[in-house]
């Protein structure tokens, strides 16, 4: 069931279009923003609010990389791993922070804290190597940072 | 030297808001298009300064504006969507201006629906630039404030609603027509060309897109005339370009300059030169669908017609630097990775391609790769090219492929010899 709340947020972005159906993408958002991810029960109830199939709105959600058909942590790292990142030193932050954590690119911590994925160019070369934690971006990272910049996630 | 889009950008500080934009002269140009000016004046104005798309096709701007319909039919809904999902590795121009002067942008935009008379229009936005997404909310509420967005703007009858649609991810969101797919919910598959969106675009009707940088520009050449953005770049071309510079060199960063100056001169002037202990082998000129540049191409021209002529692309202006201590083949597999998993899968030169590519790409600088790989390697990136594809994500692909091959051959085949790569 889709709360009170995020019925009304949708139905705020449905006013800028000509039919409810484009707002797909912005409720698949809106679900994820409230929920963490997108269930299979979020996917039959944006599918009836918005009146299209449940197939329509699975290939919609799986399409766009960011939003999340499985649970993840409470916060989600995406680390650029793309080629100026890589030349500017990605592969041991990602060693670095994969070790810490104890988790691969795709894996979620057991307490839920943290989910660790990969994620393409983040517009911000000239300071790489960078990454997202959540919607904070951080650039000319080290080693060194990460343990305190991690820290500041519960 | 004139640096008309991004003299009023001060790194570190906030965007001027409107009134602070309005004391530097800004929305001079949307009063003179919009009071004096008819729209078919302003579209022939920008034809004729020769703006060429700075989203990396470089396709002339006045020219997609003249393509839409202007048959006077208000019932007509037409569109204007600004392009500012940059998200092409090692490109971050457009980040730049929207962080620094969404005014800028927004009046650009007001300019050009007027003059395509679009009533409504989108800024299709990266989801990860949240700094550019608040900055544009706010300098867009502003603007209705003040009477520049809205109904019958500045008294003209001239009527414009602009929106900010954050992306959901994905790099082939930045294709025209799967941009347009998106933003309509769907998935973001390019569409079949013809028809163009000029004639069928967004919801059907006749769109213009646009790029962030482009649109950027509108206003400027208003106020000051096609001549004088003639006259702004080395070439006669037109206009400054935004250029970056990433990877190993002194000064990574990007700036305002002439198209027009070299390739070196970007490199060792602005971008300080190689970091120390690094040497120079190589470089995408425009982001990772572009064709390697190498040493001898150094003082080629950086613009659109004098890049190509090397058998490269100027893209989006913004150049990822190969140096010596970086494995050429690792390089190399990190952008065909990349391609691979921004595939839509749509066509099947893309979808099944890139994948083999990438597997054999991923052998060769394991050490398990065979000699025979590299010429299956150049069948693909001659089956990904132009012609054979829906859009330009794979033929762009194929781009540093095809090149990389040809630039480090030597260094394909040691790796493959000597069944091991030699920079690990």
């Amino acid at each position: 069931m889709l709360t009170r709340e995020e019925i009304k947020e949708i139905e705020e972005e449905i006013k800028q279009y000509p039919s409810p159906a484009v707002a797909c993408i912005d409720a698949l958002k809106i679900i994820q923003h409230h929920r963490g991810w997108v269930s299979d029960e979020s996917v039959k109830d944006i599918a009836e609010f918005l009146d299209i199939s449940n197939e329509d709105v699975d290939g919609i959600a799986t399409f766009y990389s960011r939003i999340y058909r499985k649970p993840v942590g409470r916060n989600v790292i995406l680390l650029c791993d793309n080629v100026t990142c890589m030349i500017m030193g990605y592969q041991s932050l990602f060693e670095y922070i994969s070790r810490k954590l104890g988790i691969n690119f795709g894996g979620t911590t057991p307490d839920g804290r943290f989910t660790l994925l990969p994620i393409s160019c983040l517009g911000d070369c000239d300071n790489a190597p960078v990454l997202m934690i959540n919607t904070d971006h951080y650039n000319r990272l080290t080693i060194e940072k990460i343990d305190e910049l991690l820290e500041s996630y519960k | 030297m004139e640096r008309p889009l991004t003299k009023h950008i001060k790194p570190g500080s906030s965007a001027y808001n409107l009134e602070e934009y309005k004391q530097v002269g800004g929305y001079a140009g949307v009063n003179k298009a919009l009071k004096n000016m008819t729209p078919g004046e302003v579209t022939n104005l920008v034809k004729a300064s020769n703006l060429l798309g700075r989203g990396g096709a470089g396709f002339p701007t006045g020219v997609k504006w003249s393509l839409i319909p202007m048959d006077g039919d208000k019932s007509r809904l037409k569109y204007l969507v600004c392009n500012a999902d940059e998200m092409e590795p090692g490109t971050f121009k457009d980040r730049y201006l929207l962080e620094g002067n969404p005014q800028q942008l927004i009046e650009g935009m007001i300019i050009s629906a007027y003059a395509i008379q679009a009533e409504k229009a989108y800024i299709f936005l990266r989801w990860a630039y949240k700094k550019a997404e608040s900055g544009l909310r706010k300098a867009i509420d502003e603007a209705y404030k003040a009477g520049y967005l809205g109904k019958n703007i500045l008294g003209s009858g001239f009527n414009l609603d602009l929106y900010v649609h954050s992306s959901a991810g994905r790099y082939i969101c930045g294709e025209e027509t799967a941009l347009l797919n998106s933003l309509e919910g769907k998935r973001a598959i390019p569409r079949t060309k013809p028809p163009f969106p000029a004639i069928s675009g967004l919801f059907g009707r006749p769109t213009v897109v646009n790029n962030v940088e482009t649109l950027s520009w509108i206003s400027h050449i208003v106020e000051n005339g096609a001549d004088w953005f003639k006259g702004l770049s080395l070439t006669g071309t037109g206009g400054t370009k935004l250029f970056g510079v990433s990877g190993k060199v002194k000064n990574p960063g990007t700036w305002e300059l002439p198209l027009g100056i070299t390739m070196r001169e970007l490199l060792e002037e602005h971008a300080g030169g190689m970091t120390s202990g690094h040497k120079f082998r190589g470089a995408l000129p425009g982001g990772a669908s572009t064709d390697f540049l190498i040493e001898e191409h150094l003082d080629v021209k950086m613009d659109f017609s004098t890049v190509a002529a090397v058998g490269s692309r100027l893209g989006t202006g913004t150049m990822i630097v190969l140096d010596d201590k970086t494995c050429p083949v690792a390089f190399v597999h990190n952008v065909e990775k990349f391609f691979a998993l921004e595939s839509c899968g749509w066509c099947t030169p893309c979808r099944e391609g890139l994948p083999w590519v990438e597997k054999m790409l991923v052998s060769i600088e394991e050490g398990t790769g065979k000699m025979e790989y590299l010429d299956l390697l150049a069948f693909n990136a001659k089956y990904m090219g132009p012609g054979n594809t829906f859009c330009a994500h794979a033929p762009g692909a194929a781009e540093p492929l095809q090149s990389g091959l040809k630039y480090f051959h030597d260094d394909f085949v040691k790796h493959i010899s000597d069944k091991k790569c030699p920079w690990r």
